[in-house]
């Protein structure tokens, strides 16, 4: 009975929805909470957490330590990467492939390795708990996203535009700029944002090379929560929740916008 | 009237060019002279240049060896971008994040033409191919005709002394395409542009060109307007490429000045002989030989071939036939109307004069290339 088994698929398809959104609808609520505890349900309802994570230098000192970071990693790592995408891609015969698995195995090794490496050469090279030395390590984490990203774009992208550009008369740089450019722009974003998420979310090499002067976010949440119960970890995951819907109904509707043209 | 400004279309000259890749020689020693304003079109079966040769004039690609003047200028290491030609290619290579009208403004906007001027020219060029009602389009809103149409206008809309075109009517379909000849021989004729356009369709070449250069394996076989390729072809290759023929072939002696070939028991008499020791075949067009009842209508001099007809089609103003003769070959005649009818089965005489056949020297890659 085909109507059965559909039922049963949107069951399925239910149960799965809430295993998946269950850890931040819990989330949420706690984040009201009016007493100092990370309780679930919450206990009376504040918007203290919110507040603290505003005034708290410590709260405030490290979002804007992530955000800077996370958004220079987001055009080094876009420039490197769309950069190393066009040689992967273009490089002849087996050179790109070649290319490619090098250049991807920052995902595929695990953190704590990289952590360490990274932790040991900079102990040596003074770059511990210092901007330059977060931005360095997270491009080199975020470098394959863009990487990958920017590469789909180009495989789909027809290069016999750049020949008739070309034809009509425009320069390499020019044709970039006005054919190749806008016609993998979706990927070079998408990519950028990958790279800034990758930069902003990065908690293991951060708890390596961090210091008591320079937090991350993400270091930050870490320590509050195993000092003590403190709810404005959950202020904070609710914060970042909303951002990151926002960021991805926007990107839908301006995806569903070029689409239509 | 209201087409782009009428420019004195340039020269091409090339000579002794060949392009390697690799060790692969796609083009070897090729010597082409295009006049200002013709229609010249490479004409070739598949892999045999066109392309490559395109690709040379437009600067796509390097010479390997030889010279190349435009317009009486050596291009020699000049980039594409700084040839200042038109190229139409055959998968339209339209902008696809560009409206039409933005599309044809590309070329005009790198010329640094702005503004109004730019606007009028855009639009002058969209209504010499009859597209200006959809300069607001998008390319992928529109059908591979009208895409190309566009693809014509962007390719002229600066007014170039010479265009290329690869297959441009390759994806379309046969009435689109015999509708787009019409309209790019009309464009040529306004312009004075130099054309210079590649296809494999023998037919296409026929309609468009002033004159046809026929390509096979890298090489030119012949420079021609296409009735001197059909009266007149230099070679084999050339001779079947273009038009309808059947090929004889048969032991061959001299007599005198003349050449007589023995086919199955027969002979037929061709006047003058192969220079060198090339072997003879004959060439036969389907509407230079006639369809005689057998020993009926003798004309003096005539070569007559005897065969049996194994098909009869008719074509309204003509009709096919093929007879195939005693030693198997199947000849191929065209009757025109009102001419003896004959039947599938019928005993048959295929008759020609030695003014009417074309004697050539052998080659058996013209048998090979085009199968
Ligand atoms: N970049 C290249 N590298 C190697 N060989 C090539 C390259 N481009 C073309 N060739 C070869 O050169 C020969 C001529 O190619 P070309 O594209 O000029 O043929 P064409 O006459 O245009 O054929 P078609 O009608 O199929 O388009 C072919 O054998 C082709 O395989
Ligand atoms: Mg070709």
């Amino acid at each position: 009975m085909p109507s059965f088994s559909r039922v049963l698929l949107g069951l399925f398809c239910l149960l799965v929805a809430v295993l998946l959104l269950a850890p931040t609808l819990v989330v949420i609520p706690m984040s009201f909470n009016g007493n100092k505890s990370l309780a679930f349900p919450p206990d009376g309802f504040s918007w203290q957490w919110y507040q603290n994570f505003f005034t708290n230098p410590d709260w405030t000192t490290s979002f804007t330590n992530s955000l800077l970071i996370a958004l220079i990693v987001a055009v080094v790592a876009t420039v490197v990467g769309t950069l190393a995408a066009f040689g992967v891609t273009r490089a002849a015969g087996r050179t790109g492939g070649l290319l490619r698995a090098i250049l991807i195995t920052p995902m595929v090794v695990p953190g704590v390795v990289l952590a360490i490496g990274i932790y040991a050469v900079y102990l040596d090279t003074h770059l511990v708990g210092t901007v330059a030395g977060f931005v360095l390590a997270h491009t080199m984490l975020a470098i394959p996203f863009v990487l990958i990203a920017v590469q789909a774009s180009l495989e789909v992208f027809d290069r016999r535009l750049e020949t008739a550009a070309s034809s009509l008369g425009a320069n390499r740089l020019t044709v970039f700029r006005t054919v190749t450019l806008p016609l993998i722009l979706p990927g070079l974003l998408s990519g950028a944002l990958f790279a800034f998420i990758t930069s902003f979310d990065e908690i293991i090499v951060a708890l390596f090379i961090t210091s008591p002067y320079l937090k991350t976010l993400p270091v930050q949440i870490y320590t509050s929560i195993t000092r003590d119960a403190d709810p404005t970890v959950a202020a904070v995951g609710t914060l970042l929740f909303l951002a990151t819907s926002l960021i991805i109904i926007a990107g839908l509707l301006f995806g569903m916008r070029r689409g239509r043209t | 009237m209201h087409a782009p400004q009428r420019s004195a279309g340039a020269a091409i000259e090339i000579r002794k060019a060949s392009k390697h890749y690799g060790i692969f020689t796609a083009l070897k020693d090729i010597d082409l002279h295009i006049r200002p304003g013709e229609f010249m079109t490479l004409l070739g079966p598949s892999g045999s240049g066109k392309t490559t040769t395109l690709n040379l004039i437009a600067g796509f690609t390097d010479i390997s060896s030889g010279t190349l003047d435009i317009g009486g200028k050596s291009v020699t290491g000049l980039p594409s971008h700084k040839r200042n030609i038109g190229v139409v290619f055959q998968h339209y290579a339209l902008f696809p994040h560009m409206t039409v009208g933005k599309n044809v403004a590309y070329p005009l906007a790198l010329r640094g033409i702005k503004g109004e001027d730019r606007e009028k020219r855009a639009k002058r060029a969209l209504d010499m191919v009859k597209m200006a009602d959809f300069a607001h389009r998008y390319p992928n809103e529109l059908s591979g005709g009208q895409q190309q149409r566009v693809a014509l206008a962007r390719a002229l809309v600066f007014d170039p002394p010479l265009l290329l075109m690869d297959e441009p009517l390759g994806a379309l379909d046969k009435k689109l395409r015999e509708w787009l000849q019409l309209e790019i021989k009309r464009i040529h004729r306004e312009l004075g542009t130099t054309f210079v356009y590649v296809t494999h369709d023998q037919e296409e070449a026929l309609v468009l060109s002033d004159r046809i250069a026929v390509f096979n394996g890298g090489r030119i076989e012949q420079i021609g307007t296409g009735r001197e390729l059909y009266d007149h072809p230099a070679t084999l290759f050339v001779g079947r490429f273009i038009g309808e023929s059947t090929v004889l072939r048969g032991a061959a002696e001299l007599s005198g000045n003349d050449t007589v070939m023995t086919i199955g028991d027969q002979k037929v008499l061709a006047h003058g002989r192969l220079a060198g020791d090339a072997r003879p075949v004959i060439l036969l067009r389907p509407e230079r030989v006639a369809l005689k009842r057998p020993g009926a209508d003798a004309v003096s001099g005539e070569n007559r071939l005897s065969g049996t007809i194994v098909e009869a089609i008719y074509l309204g103003s003509a009709s096919k036939y093929e007879v195939k003769l005693k030693d198997g070959t199947v000849a191929v005649v065209r009757s025109p109307l009102g001419a003896t009818d004959f039947a599938i089965g019928d005993v048959a005489d295929v008759a020609f004069t030695p003014a009417d056949l074309i004697l050539l020297p052998d080659d058996a890659s013209a048998d090979v290339t085009l199968t």
